[in-house]
């Protein structure tokens, strides 16, 4: 590694035996152009600091491990190439675990409130009466895939919680996220399980406390359009809400 | 109509009574707001429209008719409470955290709608 | 060892850390605007209900430099709004044709449409 320029990184590090609010230490990382944040973090973690803590998994955008907020914006770190951040590989990169979360160490936070709002909208197909297997597979024709195929690529890494400021304003709401996967299942041509999820979705927590920043869209690395889902919700409750008003007996069902 | 997961029970919000007429609203202000804020408050006031346009007698005959009533009135308290939803979650935005001030500002808000829309349903139904 | 994770609290300037975030703001703050003038104009009609003296006096009101001032905020705004409005349309109301999506620009543009066509009604029915 000689003759390589360095540059800064910053690093927001919150250590719970001995910190009370995280503090910000910054290291010199030897600059690579094909380097990501992720590749500095794991440099620093093996030549400098081996207590620096953080997650990541399968450096390719697919696990969803390794969010984190690098220069205050909500990315996943092995997807944000230094070289975007650096002007000839100088200058000072900073990393924070994603925002909205509690900080259990470092870059790692506590999921579980997402992980129990992830179960409560029942993401997976849900139905009233099974089908035998003698009567085959459940056809579903392209356009009925297309209808909510974007919804599919969630790989809840966090980033639009992060991005979110009602998450971080109201600490019930389900978010971008769950809500979306309620939505692709909803509109999943083989489910029947719209009415239960819509108990949890129509709640006071959770698509009504969405303002449409669309924030959440905006950092999905995988185009899954969380704030678009929410709207589409929004409109169907609300058609919900009023014929259940409007014809008796339609609620109790 | 309601669900316990884990440690959260969740019922059905009574909330599309706010939001139907934010969303009916803010469609309706899209519409007609930017001209008909162009007329009453810019354009006659500075008599870049003859005065004439809004007379007592012609605004008169408009909103004695009773289709010119349906016309305003949903022209005016469907967007006066699109900004009372739109305005009571901005307030909340920024920095009404607690349950109770959440209350008061929402019952400021949905007031100010209340009061209005009154005040446009007794104007309105007070000639004909 | 016991857990003892830092819990980050939201500040209320966090609308203020990104241009993203003013954008929604400025977005919101259209309400004011919005309720605002629809709340002047009921106040006008109510006037419009006691006669033509007080009908005169909301028009001299209307005409007074602070009015306009406003009321020049408020086209500003209100247009913000609708512009805003229009753009998300395609993202509450996803269309499919077919085994496709229709794209985004023909229901915004048709949004627009329809907006200069309400304009042109109102103009053409103040003018006439």
């Amino acid at each position: 590694m000689s003759d390589t320029t360095t540059f800064t990184l910053e690093v927001l590090r919150y250590n719970p035996e001995s910190d009370d609010v995280p503090h910000a230490e910054s290291f010199s990382v030897p600059y690579q152009e094909d380097w990501v944040v992720l590749d500095a973090l794991n440099w620093v973690k093996d030549n400098v600091d081996g207590s620096l803590t953080f997650r990541w998994s399968c450096h390719m955008a697919v696990c969803g491990s390794c969010g984190m907020m690098v220069n205050n914006e909500p990315v996943l770190s092995c997807k944000a190439f230094l070289r975007d951040y650096l002007k000839d590989g100088k200058g000072t990169i900073t990393v924070g675990a994603l925002k909205n979360f509690p900080v259990e160490k470092d870059l790692v936070i506590v999921m579980d409130s997402f992980m129990e709002k992830l179960e409560a909208v029942k993401p997976w197909i849900i139905r009233t009466t099974e089908k035998p297997v003698e009567e085959g597979t459940f056809i579903q024709l392209p356009k009925q895939l297309k209808r909510f195929k974007h919804h599919t690529s969630c790989i809840n890494c966090l980033l639009c919680y992060a991005a979110c400021p009602q998450v971080g304003l109201n600490p019930g709401f389900i978010g971008p996220a769950a809500l979306a996967l309620a939505h692709r299942y909803n509109l999943d041509s083989r489910d029947q399980g719209k009415d239960l999820r819509k108990d949890v979705t129509a709640s006071e927590y959770g698509v009504w406390e969405c303002t449409f920043v669309s924030a959440c869209s905006e950092v999905c690395p995988k185009d899954v359009e969380p704030a678009g889902a929410i709207q589409e919700q929004k409109i169907e409750s609300s058609i919900d809400w009023a014929l259940d008003h409007l014809i008796p007996g339609r609620k109790a069902r | 109509m309601s669900k316990t997961t884990g440690r959260k029970t969740y019922t059905r919000a009574n909330k599309p009574l706010v939001w139907f007429p934010f969303a009916g609203g803010g469609l309706v202000a899209a519409l007609m707001l930017p001209v008909m804020i162009f007329v009453t408050g810019i354009a006659v006031p500075l008599g870049l429209i003859d005065a004439e346009a809004l007379s007592y007698d012609r605004v008169y005959a408009f909103a004695a008719n009773p289709l010119g009533k349906i016309i305003l009135f949903g022209v005016l308290v469907l967007p006066l409470w699109h900004a009372a939803h739109r305005f009571r979650m901005t307030i909340q935005d920024l920095g009404a955290r607690t349950s109770g001030s959440r209350s008061v500002v929402a019952a400021l808000c949905y007031g100010f709608g209340m009061v209005f829309t009154l005040l446009c349903l007794a104007a309105l139904l007070s000639f004909w | 060892m016991s857990r003892k994770p830092y819990e980050p609290t939201l500040p209320n300037t966090w609308w203020l850390e990104k241009p993203f975030y003013i954008r929604y703001m400025l977005r919101e703050m259209t309400s004011f605007f919005v309720g605002a003038y629809v709340a002047i104009l009921i106040v006008g009609l109510w006037q419009l209900s006691q006669g033509p003296d007080a009908w005169g006096s909301f028009l001299g009101v209307l005409s007074h430099p602070l009015s306009v001032i406003f009321h020049v905020l408020a086209f500003v705004f209100a247009t913000f709004h609708t512009v805003t409005w229009f753009a998300l349309t395609p993202r509450t109301t996803p269309i499919m044709r077919g085994d496709h999506f229709v794209p985004p620009g023909p229901i915004i543009g048709a949004q627009y449409v329809i907006w200069a066509a309400a304009s042109i009604v109102v103009l053409a029915a103040v003018l006439w």
